[in-house]
């Protein structure tokens, strides 16, 4: 009986795996044919790279999305750290039912709402107070900003509530302040939420299509929109190669972030190992 | 000695310890208000305006004149969305097709959940790497691979007329079919990661002691792991049938000029027609559907964050 029940479970988890990872490979594999037919395998070639590092608007989209994604990642860890601090260290206060709202709403929340009623907030704000005076990289930055602290702070949320509070506790039993202790012991001990909680918000900004079109404004034409507007009109070989690009930068980029995580949290568990003389 | 005055690191330390905790919760909050909260009370606003040609192109809904303020909230717009089908089946269909494909995305999540969760160390860790990796990898672009696939002249099509098994293409893109199977592919690890976190928690020895003592599996399970898995199915399936409700994406590129969902009205009223109001009643209409499910969310999220309580 457990024999059927595992290779029940195998079989899933070959046919589900395969279900994730064959329309990828189909992408990365079709980026190298040298035809336009995407069913047509009409020999190995590179032209379409080439093709597609001669399109300036998507060299320009391109850089766009990058500069949101890297001031959208930054200013989202500002927020969403503090965030996730207070989430899992400073129990209850007036309006946490309302603060805990809003970071679990914007996940779940559909694209066209949060795009619509972001948009219309920066119509409203140019008309009372001037600024943001038209739409543009600031709004996007603005917008993706909001969506990604949410994210942020789930992940910062759930690293400090894995973990031991006893250290802190003993700093502060022993007289040390509040900034202080956040900076010496909490800080570094959640260094791996931290970049994991960036990295996850760059992608996240370098992939947003729907909020990015709301609140975009002529000239700030990001990756995503540019992507959007040829792949409407069909297949074409030059998003594949753009595709396998991507595809293979995020993948680099996850796997060293992975190996930096695990190594720091060898290095901390050898150096609480010294320091307390205390295995593991 | 002691009585000196302050230097002005100690008078900041002492305002950071009175005021630090305040500090530290308003920042994230006042951008969550001010950018999160704030805009849904606009569009609610916008809602009740009327469409003009001006800039910005609604009406105004408090107007100062002589005798004080005039108020012109317009019902029209909610009107219009009853009176019209188009709206209700579309709103409808959202609902039907974020069902259907969060019980197919569960009914696959579940199983490959299960077997991550009693795999062993490394191999249990490579194969949630390998869940977790597609989640990271561009939404759009995992959209768009279907397309080539599910195409008339796509990949699917080649290879069944290639092996002569049909002789005419298949219509896959631009059904409901192409539009489930791109939910059910985008969403899958946002159904199997709640999952395997409840799975991977629950104590083995129950079942033991149920199969130990004479209990069939399949109603070990359903009695043992369904039950107490629920949790994870239930925040699972709300991570995917709330964004389900409204994807745009999805139904513009898979699915076929029939396939209605309201993300997709929303975005032609704004975008096509540019009837902001239309498209500002359209947003609240949707949220008043989603707010149960996510405020049931929330509540799930809440508990999970503090096992305390």
């Amino acid at each position: 009986m457990n024999g059927k029940r595992s290779i029940f479970l195998m079989s899933a988890l070959c046919f589900g795996f395969a279900f994730l990872y064959v329309p990828i490979m189909l992408v990365i594999i079709y980026s190298f044919n040298e035809g336009k037919l995407v069913t047509v395998w009409a020999g190995f070639s590179t032209k379409w790279y080439v093709e597609l590092f001669r399109d300036d608007a998507m060299i320009d989209a391109a850089w766009n999305s990058l500069r949101i994604g890297l001031m959208s990642a930054t200013l989202a860890l500002a927020i969403g750290t503090p965030a996730g601090l207070v989430m899992s260290r400073f129990g209850r206060f007036r309006g946490r039912t309302m603060f805990s709202g809003m970071i679990a709403a914007p996940l779940v929340m559909p694209d066209v709402i949060t795009g619509l009623s972001l948009l219309l907030l920066f119509v409203t704000m140019e008309q009372l107070v001037g600024w943001p005076a038209g739409r543009g990289m600031t709004t996007i930055v603005i917008a993706h900003t909001t969506f990604c602290a949410a994210y942020v702070a789930v992940v910062v949320q759930s690293r400090l509530s894995g973990m031991d509070t006893s250290i802190e506790e003993a700093a502060m039993d022993l007289g040390a302040k509040p900034t202080k202790i956040f900076f010496l012991i909490t800080l570094p001990m959640i260094l791996p939420a931290l970049m994991a909680g960036w990295l996850l918000s760059f992608t996240l900004s370098l992939d947003d299509l729907v909020i990015s079109s709301f609140v975009a404004g002529p000239g700030s034409t990001t990756l995503p929109m540019k992507v959007f507007s040829s792949v409407r009109l069909g297949v074409s070989p030059e998003i594949n190669a753009l595709a396998t690009l991507i595809i293979i930068a995020i993948s680099v980029l996850i796997i060293i972030a992975s190996i930096l995580v695990m190594r720091s949290e060898r290095q901390r568990a050898r150096q609480v190992q010294e320091d307390t003389g205390i295995p593991g | 000695m002691s009585d000196i005055k302050p230097t002005l690191k100690q008078r900041f330390d002492r305002w950071m310890i009175r005021h630090g905790r305040v500090l530290v919760i308003g920042l994230p909050y006042l951008w969550l208000f001010l950018f999160f909260l704030v805009p849904f009370l606009i569009v609610l606003k916008i809602s009740f305006a009327t469409a003009q040609y001006a800039q910005p192109p609604y009406s105004a809904l408090f107007q100062w004149v002589d005798e004080g303020v005039n108020i012109a909230i317009n019902f029209g717009n909610y009107l219009f969305l009853l009176s019209d089908s188009l709206y209700i089946s579309a709103y409808l269909n959202s609902i039907r097709i974020a069902a259907i494909s969060t019980v197919i995305t569960l009914l696959i999540g579940y199983p490959m959940a299960y077997g991550i969760a009693r795999a062993k160390g490394s191999t249990r860790n490579l194969l949630l790497m390998l869940v977790i990796l597609p989640f990271w990898t561009s939404f759009l672009i995992r959209v768009y691979a279907w397309i080539g696939i599910l195409d008339r002249e796509g990949l699917i099509n080649a290879a069944l007329m290639g092996l002569h098994i049909i002789s005419e293409p298949l219509i896959i893109r631009q059904t409901e079919v192409a539009v489930y199977i791109g939910i059910v592919y985008t969403y899958l690890p946002f159904m199997i990661l709640p999952l395997y976190s409840t799975l991977e928690k629950m104590d083995g020895s129950l079942l033991e002691a149920a199969l130990d003592l004479g209990c069939k599996p399949w109603k070990a399970f359903a009695t043992i792991t369904l039950p107490l898995s629920l949790p994870g199915i239930l925040a699972g399936s709300l991570l995917v049938f709330i964004p389900a409700v409204g994807e745009f994406v999805i139904p513009e590129l898979l699915g076929g000029p029939n396939t209605l969902m309201i993300g997709r009205t929303l975005w032609n009223e704004f975008f096509s027609n540019r009837d902001w109001p239309i498209a500002s009643s359209v947003a609240i209409a949707m949220l008043i559907f989603l707010v149960v499910p996510i405020m049931y969310f929330q509540h799930i999220q809440g508990k999970t964050e503090d096992p305390g309580k």
